[in-house]
């Protein structure tokens, strides 16, 4: 019975981070950005500098019209959003915190379940985009799988160099065999997993999936209230889930300069926490990626790099061995 | 690991077993319906199913490295190239009377004659073995040690099959860009004058093979 009862509250704390994580990000963007742009952001909705006032955003939402287009595809139309958020949740559950399996579920082969069900993620964009039955919607989802397409291979690769060090796919494995000097050694293949991750989730400045000056919204323009509010939550959530990812495989996870047993989570949340930030201000900053830029950067860059990396990582490994 | 299936009665299933037959219908509903829908893009995204429904097979097998390779691959890459492919050309909202083709017969024939093939393969090879899940068959460390120790030569031939394939489909892509491009002098490539659309997009479908041929040597080098 207590086997049961400890899933159950292993599965709870996962969906209770699901639900909190991505409603601060999104309120850390709006305050973040504000700041950034000489603003103060919300300050009214809850009293303290706005704290509530994706509460009050998720509220309106609520109350919106629930509108699916005379021409759409009614069942992928309202199918969409469920399959572009559910996969996030699902990965958060692989996603170790602390040491001691301090993690949803431990899974032998857990990068790879990551990294597969990030990509089944970006399927409801392109449900979105075809079944909207709209010219922008069309070409959002277009570039959606296109973007999609170039930027698995550099995550992938990176994400296999990290699993040829450790010599194992489990992520609490990988941790398990950290090192400091990983980070150094892991450098190239950590930068290009974050910005083929950025890719993926469509953030700035990869947004051209999403580009509001030129495709309107792009998969999400016919969208409105709990559906739209259930794309921007896997917006959200897939910033955590990315970030969350790349310090586990990258820098080291739960390891930090001191408390390495009670205070393994607060290191994963703090270097979760300076990557979302990284997102956020990247977003303030940079301008947005034409499309081809955007290919040329995947294929002719990262993908050099990412190969680069693998072939330091198995010269380290065989020397070191 | 070789117990005699006579110990073992089919008629007391377990809640695995049940859980494997119920999965197995609803992949080849799925599968039925991709293959008979009108609706193009509806016959991917049942592709999606049936594909996912596989994996989930595969899991109840124990075997979970394969299950999520599968969900990368196929879940994650070919369909997308898929629907990719059926979004850049034609991809209607609705029934497409032209869909189904005269083939319809032969292409059953086909597939019925590859089913029979497949099913007498496993079956002749494994016969009344029965196999205890128990302990997981399917780990990446077992898959692993298998592939290379057993089934390298294999292995390294397919690999070079994709590559060629990958060496070959960038050939033929590449020809074609020198044939439009040719008489305007100037070399293909993305200029801030050139649209983006069909030159920019096409060789991004092909290139898309790697996904497809590369997670093969990830694991390879893991292992040594």
């Amino acid at each position: 019975m207590s086997d049961a009862l400890d899933i159950v509250v292993r599965l709870l704390a996962v969906f209770v981070a699901f639900l909190v994580l991505p409603l601060v990000v999104g309120q850390t963007e709006h305050k973040v950005m504000a700041h950034m742009q000489g603003r103060l952001g919300p300050m009214y909705a809850g009293g303290f500098h706005g704290w509530a006032q994706l509460v009050a955003d998720g509220v309106k939402f609520a109350q919106k019209e629930d509108i699916v287009p005379a021409g759409a595809d009614r069942r992928v139309f309202q199918l969409a959003p469920a399959v572009g958020l559910l996969p996030y949740l699902l990965v958060l559950v692989a996603i170790p915190i602390g040491p001691h399996s301090a993690v949803g579920q431990s899974l032998d082969a857990g990068l790879f379940f990551v990294l597969a069900v990030m990509g089944v993620g970006v399927l409801g964009s392109i449900m979105a985009g075809w079944a909207s039955a709209n010219k922008f919607s069309l070409l959002g989802g277009l570039r959606t799988a296109a973007q999609l397409l170039a930027y698995e291979l550099p995550m992938l690769l990176a994400a296999a160099s990290v699993a040829m060090a450790a010599g194992t796919l489990s992520l609490p494995g990988i941790l398990d065999s950290f090192h400091w000097w990983w980070v150094p050694w892991q450098l190239i293949g950590g930068v290009v997993f974050f910005v083929a991750g950025l890719a993926e989730l469509q953030r700035p400045p990869f947004d051209m999936p999403v580009a509001d000056s030129e495709i309107i919204f792009g998969a999400y323009t016919e969208y409105t209230g709990l559906r739209f509010a259930l794309f921007l939550l896997a917006e959200y959530a897939g910033i955590i889930v990315l970030c969350a990812l790349t310090s586990v495989l990258f820098l080291g996870g739960w390891h930090g300069p001191f408390g390495a047993d009670g205070l393994g989570w607060l290191w994963t949340l703090l270097k979760t926490a300076v990557l979302a930030f990284g997102v956020i201000w990247l977003r303030v900053t940079y301008p947005r990626l034409r499309e081809d830029q955007l290919q040329k950067l995947a294929w002719t860059v990262l993908i050099p790099l990412t190969l680069v990396q693998i072939a330091l990582t198995g010269v380290v490994k065989v020397v070191t061995s | 690991m070789t117990l005699a299936a006579a110990s073992h009665g089919f008629l007391t299933p377990s809640g695995v077993e049940i859980a494997f037959l119920l999965v197995g219908l609803v992949t080849l509903g799925a599968a039925v319906v991709t293959v008979t829908t009108r609706q193009l893009v509806h016959a991917a995204l049942w592709l999606v199913v049936a594909l996912g429904g596989t994996a989930v097979e595969y899991l109840l097998l124990t075997a979970e490295f394969i299950a999520w390779v599968q969900v990368l691959i196929y879940v994650g890459s070919v369909v997308v190239l898929l629907l990719f492919g059926l979004m850049l050309t034609k991809a209607p909202i609705g029934r497409s009377p032209d869909a189904d083709s005269g083939n319809r017969w032969a292409a059953v024939a086909v597939a019925a004659a590859s089913a029979v093939a497949l099913v007498w393969v496993v079956v002749d090879a494994f016969r009344a073995t029965w196999i205890e899940l128990g302990t997981p068959q399917g780990s990446t460390e077992t898959t692993g040690r298998s592939l290379f120790q057993y089934w390298v030569l294999p292995f390294e031939a397919l690999s070079v099959l994709l590559l060629a394939a990958l060496v070959g489909a960038i050939v033929l892509s590449r020809k074609g860009d020198t044939a439009i491009t040719g008489d305007g002098g100037t070399p293909p490539g993305p200029g801030p004058g050139t649209p983006p659309a069909p030159g920019g997009t096409a060789p991004v479908a092909r290139a898309a093979t790697g996904p497809v041929a590369t997670p093969g040597p990830a694991p390879r080098e893991e292992q040594r």
